[in-house]
């Protein structure tokens, strides 16, 4: 099954989509949407220095990406400059540098396009076996910081002052991001990890009521999102990535449009939400209170 | 002693936003912070709480500390999904009956089940201290939780904080917005300018008739006047210059001036 290069793309597809949609929502909440394009920015300048050094591509860019991630949470600690000003300015030095590195090394060619939209037919089994391992490792530590790095994003003073740490939470964060996005540029590309971690997160808001379930929703749609995509891809001969794209956008224009009979359906999400979550916080154990 | 503050201060981008602050906070105590506009109250607040460091001098917090913050500014925008229930457990693993508790002391039961991006000015802070009464804390430290809060909406907020105090003795430091109306329940008053400018207790005169001219008879029990004793005045380069030996007494008008700006807290340049 896993030689037809069709079932490997929707296999891989799916795996990217799985991981991307509960980081995603992190991404819209802490209104970093684009964070996933600085770091695919500056991957750029990873590739470049792992062609010079002769390293590892992946492991240059996921380096690169820490870099970039650790020196965006300094200077938002100076807060100096709004979080989207600091973005756009690593976003774009990183590429003009990743650029000029590249033009010095004059015996090198880089394949721009297949940067942007990689290549999700071109998936291996060997890539199959590193999106998923990586993923079933990104999801499992995400689930252990998830209170943590929810509280937060919410406000960063106020667990910090009632002593829940999030500075360990948001530094495992950036480096699951970094991960995430320098495994997948090489599989699917930027155009790809970028739109899947934003777009199935921001369908999944209006069909939320608590953060899990917008996590869920998100890594269900960009599930769907791939499996249209590819469909598509396979009837009409488009792109895959983009089409994958097209298909996201497809879900999220369905999410905004006033279908009349969204109103019960919204409702019944919203109170299934609500049980979830108190339920939840039954079976914690009850905090010592002194 | 819950935190004791000794010649604290904070510099940041070439300035001080305070410095040599000495404070401390007692369990049952309630502590009122107030100043101008960015006198350096939240930071003073922040410091306490260790969310800032200090560059200079000490801060001590009692080992083991149990603390509850009402943040001044706390933005939940749209995008986040999050029910009042849910936010009272951003930092607990408290039960469902214990929040409910919490939610009815503060009125707010029956919004339990909203979103906290669609509730108004006045829910959304009877929210907050509805998660700080949760976590029933040692120490309870709120800035401005009256903000958007209706006129008798304050007097009954003040009113469960007094009773938070006596139920839990714990200790509040609590941030006014308003330069000389204090919780009438508030041990002790610490006006800040950059610096600690006075502090004292809030003056007994809730009963006089020109208070209750001013805020009306039901006020009388919540609130109390703070009278404000400085030895100095800020100059609007930031100097300060001490008016217990001031050469020119006879001041120029522009002096009245400056000192009634002072007082009201507007057109204040701090150092």
């Amino acid at each position: 099954m896993l030689d037809d290069f069709f079932t490997r793309a929707v296999i891989g597809g799916i795996g990217v989509a799985l991981v991307a949609g509960p980081l995603g929502c992190f991404i819209i909440w802490r209104r970093l949407a684009y964070f996933g394009d600085t770091l695919s920015h500056s991957a750029l300048l990873g590739v470049a220095l792992a062609l010079l050094f002769e390293l590892n591509v992946t492991f240059a860019v996921f380096a690169i990406s820490l870099v970039v991630s650790m020196l965006l949470m300094l200077l938002q600690r100076r807060a100096t400059l709004s979080s989207d000003a600091l973005l756009g300015l690593l976003a774009h030095s990183a590429l003009a540098v990743g650029l000029v590195v590249l033009a010095f090394m004059t015996w090198v060619r880089v394949d721009l396009m297949g940067f942007l939209f990689g290549d999700v037919l071109a998936i291996t089994s060997f890539d199959l076996a590193v999106i998923w391992g990586g993923g079933v490792l990104v999801l499992g530590v995400l689930s252990r910081i998830w209170h943590p790095l929810f509280a937060a994003t919410v406000n960063y003073e106020l667990p910090t002052a009632e002593g829940v740490q999030p500075d360990v939470a948001n530094v495992i964060f950036m480096t699951l991001m970094a991960a995430v996005i320098a495994v997948s540029i090489k599989i699917v590309g930027v155009l790809l990890i970028t739109a899947l971690l934003i777009i199935p997160a921001a369908t999944a808001r209006r069909f939320s009521a608590s953060p899990e379930m917008m996590a869920t929703i998100a890594a269900i749609v960009g599930v769907l999102s791939v499996w249209l995509g590819l469909l598509g891809s396979l009837e009409w001969d488009t792109p895959a990535g983009p089409s994958i794209v097209v298909a996201a956008l497809g879900c999220f224009v369905l999410s905004v449009l006033p279908v009349p009979g969204m109103r019960p359906g919204l409702k019944s999400a919203l109170k299934t939400g609500d049980r979830s979550s108190a339920s939840a916080a039954q079976d914690r154990p009850h905090s010592s209170h002194h | 002693m819950l935190i004791k503050l000794e010649n604290a201060g904070i510099y940041r981008s070439d300035r001080w936003l305070v410095r040599g602050v000495s404070m401390n906070v007692a369990p049952g105590e309630i502590v009122t912070l107030i100043g101008p506009n960015g006198s350096g109250k939240s930071t003073t607040a922040k410091m306490a709480l260790g969310v800032l460091n200090a560059d200079e001098g000490h801060v001590h917090r009692r080992a083991g500390l149990r603390v509850s913050y009402v943040a001044q500014k706390l933005d939940v925008n749209w995008t986040l999904p999050l029910t009042v229930k849910r936010f009272l457990n951003l930092t607990n693993r408290a039960s469902k009956s214990e929040m409910e508790v919490a939610l009815s002391s503060t009125e707010t039961l029956h919004i339990a089940n909203a979103q906290m991006s669609k509730l108004s000015g006045g829910e959304f802070q009877r929210v907050l201290l509805a998660r700080a009464i949760l976590r029933a804390p040692d120490f309870l430290v709120l800035d401005e939780p009256v903000q958007g809060v209706d006129f008798n909406g304050e007097i009954a907020l003040y009113k469960l904080i007094d009773d938070i105090r006596n139920r839990l003795n714990c200790g509040v430091l609590l941030i006014s917005h308003d330069l000389h109306v204090v919780m009438s329940t508030t041990d002790r008053v610490i006006c800040l300018n950059g610096h600690v400018c006075c502090s004292g207790t809030p003056a007994k005169v809730a009963s006089s008739d020109e208070f209750k001219s001013l805020f009306g008879a039901r006020a009388a029990s919540g609130l109390a006047l703070y009278e404000h004793k400085h030895d100095h005045e800020h100059l609007p380069d930031g100097r300060i210059q001490s008016t217990r030996d001031a050469p020119n007494s006879d001041a120029p008008n522009s002096d009245v001036g400056i000192q009634a700006a002072d007082e009201t807290g507007e057109a204040k340049i701090d150092a």
